[in-house]
């Protein structure tokens, strides 16, 4: 590591290893800065495990077309129309290219795995999973002659006029470090690890969230960039949210505490009361609203209820459920009211209206006459042993990021494009992602962000 | 809960890993998981076996150590199928030799051939055991050609029989249904999937063995051991056709079939045993069963030697080194022979059986 390069990468994902890979095939020299150790290395791109992409044919791992056009439209309504239109389909078009350029950098695709048959032709799953994109990546960095500190913790930016002149770098042994470069990408993530900060807008219930990335991801560089002039984006409440594991570890329990059973059961509150339609649609379209979801519940808790009939239905899960013999036993076991939840459970069964159940179409098994309806897959939870699964909010990622434009580049709080700061993945989310969740976007944003970021920073650096 | 705290551990990880399935391109072992929802001790040799340790999911895997979930998958299955050859083994009486593998092998190879060397020199003249013998014959003049055949035929069968029946509990204890016969499709895809390896490559991007980078060789070295091995057995075997069919007795001159593929085997044997043994001492010590060091070197060495001693045999069967290099060379081939069945030789008996296994799960799902 020298004290002086054209393009500093702050971050160690999938979004600052495609900034540093494209600058450095631009001709400049990079240096990467993960501020987690080599095992941690990548933030949430280790957890990942596919890309969403445009294609106007099948491939070879795709079954068919997704054209820039319906990815559009799967994005505003995820969004509910909350995305900078011009930036949302100048990803998009991009993303088409992403698919061979990711390829030439080493990260190789696989088919859709078992049980994500509905993402086969609009998602392009890595083979091994993200950290062995994440692995190809960082060996296709280093071949280029990319350096690469671990546990490299930025202390500070030193940014002047919008513009970045260097970071000061904390290190354990030898003390603090100031490195220059010609040009900035911030690719840090977002804050989600950062409970603290997650408090100031969510107040005491933070801390029930579950953060299913890694403590690293604490939003240290987003921070130092707002607080020195860079435009914000986003609404901070928003984020990357769904149900997981109450018993999963509060950090980096990854993808694998997740549960795909909302909708073959109920869902109820420590009240034993259901809150929400569990049956509204396909449960990839709607898994990401159910960590919001209970994150407004008291306690932030709820439980996941189904049936023995339901049990080889959906993956099968880290933890397993917890059982009981009739539905009082099994209240007493969850620490819920046995009477409260005999009386939910028998109402929810009552309203049950006969129907040809599949769940993987809309299909006319309804509730009639409760509140909230179940208006798809309802079927009555009767056949003993009654099980459940305790889940609580886990938050992937945060939306509040810095603004940017088409060219990665970061805008001031004056609106003014600043010379050499760029912006890519988690960080800049928000530009797209106003709120709302399309399976593997977060990754299409990070590449195709990052591949710009990198190539504009290390342009500006040359020149 | 299982037998053993290794299948326990085992059962654990497929658990993790069912929930995860980020590895199902990479080998042949994460589909057979996701057949299942629930793990028998049966099911977890079988996926045990099937695991070529080629070492790509514990470098994919953002659950591995550090980690928390501790997820190694590589090791516990390398552990797990170790204790499958015991668990295995026939007659049960001598399952404990896995337990001690290196140290049976080496007293076994050197006992071997100390008994061919005493056995030479106590039933030939000493002129004979350090003689020069040259033309047809000159071999059994050490040792009578039926005399070698008994013994080493013996020996084989006997290999045979113990490989036969421990298999034959491998396959009931891991095939459901129960009873479940092989069939000719699956058997080939077997035979394919094994002849090329298919599944020591990492998904595609190669195997790992001493860091995270996807550099082994191990794929090489034992292409080399494993086809010299073959032709090996060819070459002995046409020189027992030559021998009873057509009277013609060995040495046979260098161009002979015998003798051609005799030696494009014994080179495979001597290069590719130092490959794996320079692989697995450079083995990053979390993928590696450390416990079984010595029985995985214990058969790399019996392989070296036999290949090195057939080497140097052909090279110097017209000189007075020729009886001694014989009795070497058929010391150490025939404890190869015998412990055959108790040794690491069975991972490919059984690794064989668990890829026709799940030739035919692919097929029919069941």
């Amino acid at each position: 590591m020298s004290s002086k390069y054209d393009v500093l990468v702050i971050g160690g994902g999938n979004a600052a290893l495609c900034a540093a890979i494209s600058a450095r095939r631009g001709g400049a020299s990079v240096l990467v800065l993960e501020g987690a150790p080599k095992f941690y290395r990548g933030g949430n791109t280790r957890h990942t495990r596919n890309m969403r992409c445009a294609h106007d044919a099948a491939t070879e791992i795709l079954t068919g077309p997704y054209t820039e056009q319906e990815f559009w439209e799967d994005l505003l309504r995820v969004t509910g129309g909350q995305t900078d239109e011009v930036l949302a389909r100048h990803m998009i078009r991009e993303s088409k290219d992403i698919l061979n350029w990711i390829v030439e950098q080493g990260v190789r695709w696989q088919p859709s795995l078992g049980g994500t048959l509905s993402l086969g032709r609009t998602n392009s799953f890595f083979l091994g999973g993200g950290r062995a994109m994440l692995n190809a990546l960082y060996l296709t960095a280093e071949r280029l002659g990319v350096d690469i500190e671990y546990d490299a913790e930025v202390a500070d930016l030193v940014i002047e006029d919008g513009m970045f002149l260097a970071a000061r770098l904390k290190r354990p042994i030898k003390g603090e470090i100031e490195i220059r470069a010609t040009s900035l990408v911030a690719a840090a993530g977002g804050f989600e690890a950062n409970i603290e900060w997650l408090k100031q807008y969510w107040g005491e219930a933070a801390d029930n969230f579950l953060i299913r990335g890694t403590p690293y991801n604490r939003g240290s560089i987003l921070k130092m960039l707002l607080d020195k002039g860079v435009q914000e984006v986003g609404d901070p409440t928003q984020c990357h949210a769904v149900a997981i594991d109450a018993r999963a570890p509060k950090f980096d329990g990854g993808i694998i505490t997740r549960h795909d059973s909302v909708v073959f059961g109920i869902v109820v509150n420590k009240n034993s009361q259901r809150f929400y339609d569990e049956g509204e649609d396909i449960w990839p379209k709607r898994y990401a609203i159910w960590g919001r979801l209970v994150a407004a519940q008291p306690d932030q808790i709820a439980y996941i209820i189904f049936d023995s009939t339901v049990v080889t239905s959906f993956m099968p899960t880290l933890f397993p459920p917890i059982a009981g013999q009739t539905i009082a036993e099994l209240a007493g076991k969850l620490g819920l009211d046995p009477a409260a939840l005999e009386k939910t459970i028998t109402e929810f069964n009552a309203a049950v209206r006969p129907g040809t159940f599949d769940h993987t179409i809309l299909d006319d098994c309804v509730t009639e006459g409760i509140t909230p309806p179940k208006t798809h897959w309802a079927r009555k939870i009767e056949t003993p042993p009654y099980l459940a699964y305790p889940v609580r909010p886990g938050i992937t990622f945060t939306y509040l990021g810095t603004r940017v434009n088409k060219e990665s580049r970061i805008l001031m709080a004056d609106g003014k494009p600043s010379a050499n700061m760029f912006a890519a993945g988690e960080i800049m989310a928000g530009n797209v992602l106003g709120k709302g969740y399309a399976a593997g976007i977060g990754m299409t944003i990070g590449s195709v962000f990052g591949r710009i970021a990198g190539r504009e920073a290390a342009r500006y650096a040359k020149n | 809960m299982h037998g053993t705290r290794i299948l326990d551990e085992a059962d654990r990880l497929m658990t993790v890993c069912n929930s995860c399935r980020y590895c199902e391109g990479l080998c042949a072992v994460f589909p057979a998981m996701e057949m299942r929802r629930a793990f028998s001790d049966g099911d977890l040799n079988y996926l045990a076996n099937l695991c070529h340790s080629c070492g790509a999911c514990y470098v994919d895997c953002q659950f591995s150590p550090p980690h928390e979930f501790n997820v190694n998958v590589p090791q516990t299955l390398a552990i797990a199928r170790a204790e499958s050859y015991a668990a295995y083994a026939w007659p049960r009486a001598l399952s404990g030799v896995f337990a001690r593998n290196g140290l049976v092998i080496s007293v076994v190879a050197a006992l071997s051939m100390a008994a061919f060397i005493l056995g030479f020199a106590a039933l030939n003249d000493r002129s004979v055991l350090l003689g020069v013998h040259t033309g047809p014959g000159a071999f059994y003049k050490l040792m009578p050609h039926n005399t070698m055949a008994a013994l080493f035929g013996a020996a084989f069968l006997y290999a045979i029989l113990a490989l036969v029946m421990s298999v034959r509990t491998f396959w009931r204890d891991i095939g459901t249904p129960i009873g479940g016969r092989a069939d000719g499709s699956s058997i080939f895809q077997a035979i394919r999937d094994a002849g090329e390896l298919r599944y020591l490559h990492g998904g595609g991007v190669g195997c790992y063995n001493e860091d995270d980078k996807p550099t082994d060789r191990r794929k090489l070295y034992h292409h080399l051991t494993f086809y010299g091995f073959l032709l090996c057995f060819a070459a002995t075997s046409v020189a027992t056709l030559y021998h009873y069919l057509l009277g013609r007795e060995a040495p046979y001159p260098w161009w002979d079939l015998p003798v051609v593929l005799g030696t494009l085997g014994g080179i495979g044997l001597v290069i590719g045993p130092i490959g794996l043994f320079i692989a697995k001492s450079r083995r990053a010590s979390e993928l590696l069963d450390e416990k079984r060091y010595g029985m995985d070197v214990g058969f790399i060495a019996m392989l070296f030697l036999t290949g090195l001693t057939g080497m140097l045999l052909l090279l110097l069967r017209e000189t007075a080194a020729m009886g001694p290099l014989l009795a070497l060379h058929l010391g150490a081939v025939f404890a190869l022979f015998i412990t055959m069945p108790y040794g690491k030789f069975v991972h490919g008996i059984y690794r064989f059986a668990a890829l026709v296994r799940y030739a035919q799960e692919r097929k029919t799902g069941a």
